[in-house]
């Protein structure tokens, strides 16, 4: 074999790697592309944050998303647990089907709504929504009046009831919050987008949470629910949930 | 009819100072309480992230509406021209912002963090919240509602207590007038908004609140004017005393009939029927009690009976009917306001749903001192500036027997 037959072979290999490995390594770098955004960058509209939940495929006895939300968070409870009155970011409801007793469970968390409730009835501006999609507290502003706990659909706010021990994230006893869709995590460039709950769903290999860009037809997330569809929840108040489910039946 | 003389109550006497001494006691209670409530957090109450309106809100909104009822009595003599009531009109307005006063207090006192009012920098909430907020918040109407009230009702009874004004004062009370209903109506809709909620989530609440507004609101205002007069030893005619008595007996009956059609209307939905409503009316716990024996028998049926029987004319039953009332109204705004959060909201139809914040299930509450005596405080309040005022303005006629009132009266 002449010495230009293996320069052409080599040329040939080379190519046909870097093919390889540029389509192995493309999504994952096109997904930081999607997600990343410089952090002096302000979001916008060009993406719409949402999640999409398996009813089928969440595990009846797994709690790992709560778990993993509320260390993520920081939310844990003040001095001794009180169901009633700690802030729950995320938690896991069970439905049971009156006429044929199937028994489903579901995580159930703020819904970021297009037409969020409790943005519409806040006087101060503190509950507000993203160009992006993700509903927010501003706790500076909130003057803990409660009336977007009153509005909201799905009881995924809570109040501070009390001085909570926790310093990762500064807390506000006295004021309202509610999931943030992990916000710091879709703003930090080099971190893991994906919110802490669906980083632990995946990991105990359920797979039954997607997080993406429901503006992006290309994105896990736009594909599957063109594909099998999602429902809302309360769909009739045609609020256009952010966080959407399947197989709910 | 003579032109009243308008003085001021004495504020000497050793009755006087007791009863300023026992509302102060009532509102330093109050303050304690929200003090408590900011420094240990709500964690005392009891309140929860199920029922996140309790006890206070069941006195505040109802002093709220009962504010602009109060004004009734001066929108009858000057916008529907009856006369007769015109020498109570500048005691009804002084009312109505008292008792607007008192209500605003304990839905401040309440708030988780009262002090962001001040934080939230005053151009932002003026200039970019306020306007944002017309449009989308029904909290944001009330606050312009209730300061514009406050205002309106001011140069109100400054038109009518200065004599040079008093040719303005016509056109002031319409304004007010309207203004009262917006604001009452506006109330109502805070609850009608929320369409999330099945107890709620019907516009029919808002007429209901201002039929409601007229009688609270003249239950109070009987509540103050009778005990007024008896203490400072004015003359009260029978003339004015009956027609009170008859328009509270009125507006109880209109009431009566609010609460019958939103109810019956409610019954009509069969979701409603088998779930809220059930609940509500039959279900055997407090809410059920409130609204047969607090709303129904004692804050309705007994107060009609006082009000519209001939056998009742002493100023006594229409004290006692009017206490009824305010106690009815109480029981009526803790089955909407508490009641209606305690029923779990429909996510699922067709499911049992449980988790461990109690999706799915009856959310219990029990007041707590403290949200009691916030709530206590809110009516101390309005009845120690009203009683403040009444000693230094004068807005209390000297007499008002049936000779003074009514021309054609004879002894």
């Amino acid at each position: 074999m002449s010495q230009n037959k293996v320069d052409q072979y080599r040329r040939q290999f080379l190519a046909q790697a870097s093919a390889v490995a540029g389509l192995s390594i493309a999504p994952g770098v096109i997904l930081n592309t999607v997600h990343a955004k410089p952090a002096d960058q302000a979001v916008s509209n060009k993406n719409r944050w949402g999640m999409l939940i398996d009813a089928n495929k969440c595990a009846s006895n797994c709690n790992k998303c709560v778990t993993a939300c509320h260390v993520e968070n920081g939310v844990v409870p003040a001095k001794e647990i009180n169901h009633e009155t700690d802030a729950k970011w995320i938690r896991k409801v069970k439905l049971t089907d009156k006429q044929t007793g199937h028994v489903q469970t579901i995580p159930m968390m703020c819904q970021h709504c297009a037409n969020p409730p409790c943005v519409d009835v806040c006087p101060t501006n503190a509950s507000m929504k993203r160009e992006d999609g993700v509903v927010l507290v501003d706790k500076h502003a909130c003057i803990g009046c409660r009336y977007c706990m009153m509005a909201c659909p799905y009881n995924a706010r809570s109040f501070i009831h009390e001085e909570t021990t926790e310093k990762k994230y500064p807390r506000g006893q006295g004021t309202v919050e509610s999931c943030t869709l992990c916000a710091h995590r879709i703003d930090d460039p080099n971190g893991p987008n994906n919110p802490a709950c669906v980083d632990a769903c995946n990991a105990e290999g359920h797979k039954a949470m997607w997080f993406g860009d429901l503006k992006d037809p290309q994105s896990e997330i736009s594909k599957r629910l063109k594909q099998y569809g999602g429902e809302q929840i309360r769909s009739d108040l045609g609020l256009n949930t952010g966080v959407r489910y399947q197989n709910l039946t | 009819m003579k032109t009243p003389r308008y003085t001021e109550i004495e504020g000497r006497s050793p009755r006087f100072f007791a009863l300023m001494a026992v509302l102060i006691a009532i509102i330093g209670a109050g303050l304690i309480s929200a003090l408590m409530m900011h420094g240990e957090g709500h964690i005392i109450t009891g309140m929860t992230n199920r029922i996140v309106w309790g006890t206070p809100h069941v006195f505040a909104v109802f002093l709220i509406v009962a504010a602009s009822g109060a004004l009734n009595i001066a929108s009858i003599a000057s916008v529907f021209g009856r006369t007769v009531y015109k020498p109570l009109a500048p005691l009804s307005m002084v009312l109505s912002m008292t008792i607007l006063a008192g209500g605003l207090a304990v839905l401040i006192l309440d708030l988780g963090r009262p002090e962001h009012l001040l934080d939230v920098p005053l151009t932002q909430f003026l200039y970019n919240s306020m306007p944002a907020r017309w449009t989308h918040s029904v909290f944001g109407w009330n606050f312009i509602l209730y300061t514009g009230f406050m205002f309106i009702v001011g140069i109100y009874l400054w038109f009518t207590l200065v004599k040079r004004h008093n040719k303005y004062a016509k056109t002031a009370s319409l304004v007010a007038f309207v203004w009262r209903l917006a604001l009452t109506t506006g109330t109502g809709l805070i609850f009608g908004f929320l369409v999330a909620r099945e107890a709620y989530d019907a516009a029919i609440l808002a007429p209901m609140f201002v039929v409601l507004s007229f009688a609270y609101g003249l239950a109070l205002f009987c509540l103050v004017l009778i005990p007024a007069y008896a203490w400072t030893g004015r003359e009260l005619g029978d003339v004015i005393v009956n027609r009170l008595r008859k328009l509270l007996g009125i507006f109880v009956a209109a009431a009566l009939y609010f609460v019958i059609i939103f109810n019956l209307t409610n019954f009509y939905s069969a979701a409603k029927a088998d779930g809220i409503q059930n609940f509500l009316l039959f279900g055997g716990n407090s809410y059920s009690q409130a609204f047969w024996i607090g709303q129904i028998l004692l804050g309705t049926l007994a107060p009609l009976a006082l009000t519209l029987l001939p056998g009742f004319k002493s100023r006594g039953a229409l004290i006692i009917a009017s206490l009824l009332v305010v106690i009815g109204g109480l029981s009526q705004m803790y089955v909407t306001i508490i009641g209606g959060q305690a029923f779990p909201m429909d996510m699922f139809p067709g499911k049992i749903v449980e988790s461990v914040i109690g999706d799915g299930a009856i959310a219990e509450y029990s007041a707590s001192l403290y949200e009691i005596l916030l709530g206590l405080s809110g009516i101390a309040i309005t009845l120690f500036l009203a009683v403040f005022a009444m000693n230094v303005l004068r807005i209390l006629p000297e007499s008002l027997a049936d000779k003074d009132i009514d021309p054609h009266h004879s002894a």
